[in-house]
């Protein structure tokens, strides 16, 4: 009886440590993504600055709908979606399984190299190419030196060359990074498997196709998710590299929701309107990923 | 002597292999090369397209000193970063470890509501915070920078998936010897632990020092600017002096570039850390 009791009593103090031991992390969360995203909710339903907020019903939301430069920003962030991340993932999957190989010498320097652009902050490459994509910067030099242009060409300046240059800088910042998820995926399949495909007379396209990518399907589709979220989020680039313009060509949401709160005249309603429609569009993405990953059961 | 003709026919086979890897590399190299290059040259000379290193690398430094407060931006930064890394990582592996070594259905679905704040957009909590971090006088202050990054869901995650290596009959052993639960997982997980540690220490330093959007919503005040924030300042003039504004970008990528140097491979455990 004693014994049982004194039992119980460790088992509850066990209990009630691993609750202990996740409170914090919960809480944090709890109070610094739950509770703000639902206040961001409610603030979207009012108007008005500081003190003065007055509820509005969804008229925020319906601005949304009158809002061509909120159009542009969700128009430019898609774009950048679906060009760039596609680009990107096959390439680092290509890569990885490029440098998988076991014939192939100086592995790690070409690794080492192709992870390298992960090691500048964000702000940095933006800069870095914002420099390098300048009227009068390196690119334009080699170009007019090339004889290919006559003069500087205003990279930054035209909507269509300054969105390329935003989708080059991301291709250019994120591929090693997704190649490094495929080369430790990869690490993980049986080096065997490979040189059974060779043996059997598979050559590399086959092998890629028949082999990699299916046993890649879970890390392509995190990646994938990854990717997705991290672009509808993209504010950086664009308020560093493009600085959204020309004319609001490349401004991306989150980009233009800063400047709603912050540089504009603030308007915390309607920017917590088009945060919250952010986190929908999040949402749904991830979700739609979620169910078409898992069609093999 | 075939198996060397093999090994040759091979290599040859891998040319261009070799030669797409080459042009690769070159592109994800030479702009960090660049950058350090146009920081020792003056603003002409990296608008003629002069991609050799120069020798005004003192001269720009100065000018960014003489327009930017570089070193407390440096400090700032370098506090936030380490305070951040050091409060998360103890947060966040506590509680790994608590959802793993304890868990039970509650805690398991806990754990997958947690998992919901990944899908919560920066932007979306920017406001909120914003007039909860005014209210509460945390604008300019270290505190306001690190609560909203100590806790993440992919740190749990990843503290969670390698407690999961850690051998139950560890924990069990230290309690008939007598330890309580708080001296478990101070003397034998953390200890055990040390390169998981090391690789969710790398990604929450990098995290930190890279961040932009948050620290630009709560530091106001000049004297709190971090070093993305300093450098983002260097084109906002109609001209932009490139050697300097390369200087700080140099200065900026320093410590990123030492952690990925030295710590490479924890950077790349790091990254796909949770996803095992």
């Amino acid at each position: 009886m004693d014994a049982k009791k004194k039992g119980m009593t460790l088992l509850a103090k066990q209990r009630a440590a691993g609750w202990a031991f996740l409170t914090p992390a919960a809480l944090m969360i709890a109070i610094m993504s739950f509770y703000p995203m639902v206040r961001a909710f409610m603030i979207s339903l009012q108007k008005g600055t500081g003190a003065n907020m007055q509820f509005t019903g969804f008229s925020n939301y319906q601005r949304i709908l009158a809002d061509k430069v909120f159009q542009q920003s969700i128009g430019n962030t898609f774009l950048y979606l679906i060009i760039q991340v596609p680009i990107m993932l096959v390439l680092a999957i290509l890569l990885a399984q490029l440098l998988n190989n076991r014939d192939l010498k100086l592995r790690g320097l070409f690794r080492t190299c192709v992870f390298l652009p992960c090691a500048t902050s964000l702000v940095s490459y933006a800069l870095i190419f914002r420099s390098l994509f300048a009227t009068d910067g390196l690119i334009n030099s080699v170009l007019m030196k090339l004889h290919i242009l006559d003069q500087g060409y205003n990279f930054l300046g035209n909507a269509l060359s300054a969105k390329i240059v935003i989708i080059i800088a991301l291709i250019w910042r994120w591929t090693g990074y997704n190649m490094v998820f495929y080369l430790a995926a990869l690490q993980n399949i049986e080096y065997s498997v490979y040189e059974a495909a060779k043996i059997d007379g598979a050559n590399g396209w086959k092998t890629f196709w028949g082999i990699t990518v299916p046993l890649l399907k879970p890390t392509i589709i995190m990646t994938f998710i990854m990717s997705i979220n991290g672009t509808l989020q993209l504010f950086d680039e664009s308020v560093n590299l493009t600085k959204g313009g020309p004319a609001n060509t490349t401004i991306t949401m989150s980009h233009y929701i800063y400047n709603t709160c912050f540089i504009n005249v603030p308007n915390f309603g309607y920017a917590s309107a088009m945060s919250f429609l952010v986190f929908i569009m999040v949402a749904v993405l991830a979700f739609i990923n979620l169910k078409v990953g898992d069609t093999r059961d | 002597m075939t198996e060397k003709k093999n090994k040759s026919a091979i290599q040859r086979r891998l040319i261009p292999t070799y030669i797409f890897l080459i042009i690769v590399s070159f592109i994800s190299v030479f702009p960090l090369y660049w950058m350090i290059s146009a920081a020792t040259n003056t603003s002409t000379d990296v608008s003629r397209g002069r991609i050799l290193p120069g020798g005004y690398l003192a001269e720009n430094f100065k000018n960014l000193l003489a327009q930017q407060p570089l070193w407390k931006a440096l400090g700032n930064s370098f506090f936030y970063a380490v305070l951040t890394t050091v409060v998360c990582l103890l947060i966040c592996s506590i509680a790994g470890y608590g959802f793993e070594v304890y868990h039970d259905k509650a805690k398991d679905k806990l754990f997958s509501i947690l998992l919901l704040a990944m899908m919560v957009p920066q932007v979306a909590t920017m406001v909120p915070l914003f007039q909860m971090f005014s209210k509460a006088k945390l604008l300019n202050t270290a505190v306001g920078f690190i609560l909203p990054m100590i806790s993440t869901p992919f740190m749990i995650m990843m503290f969670r998936q390698n407690a999961r290596a850690f051998p139950v009959d560890i924990i069990e052993a230290a309690r008939i010897d007598g330890l309580n639960e708080v001296q478990i997982f101070f003397r034998m997980f953390f200890p055990t632990m040390r390169s998981t540690y090391a690789a969710a220490g790398v990604i929450a330093f990098m995290n930190a020092w890279n961040a932009y959007l948050w620290p630009k919503v709560i530091m106001t005040d000049n004297n709190s600017i971090t070093m993305p924030m300093l450098i983002a300042n260097l084109i906002t003039g109609y001209v932009t002096d490139y050697g300097m504004l390369m200087c700080g970008v140099l200065f900026c990528s320093i410590p990123t570039m030492i952690v990925f140097f030295v710590l490479q491979k924890q950077f790349a455990e790091g990254i796909t850390g949770a996803v095992k």
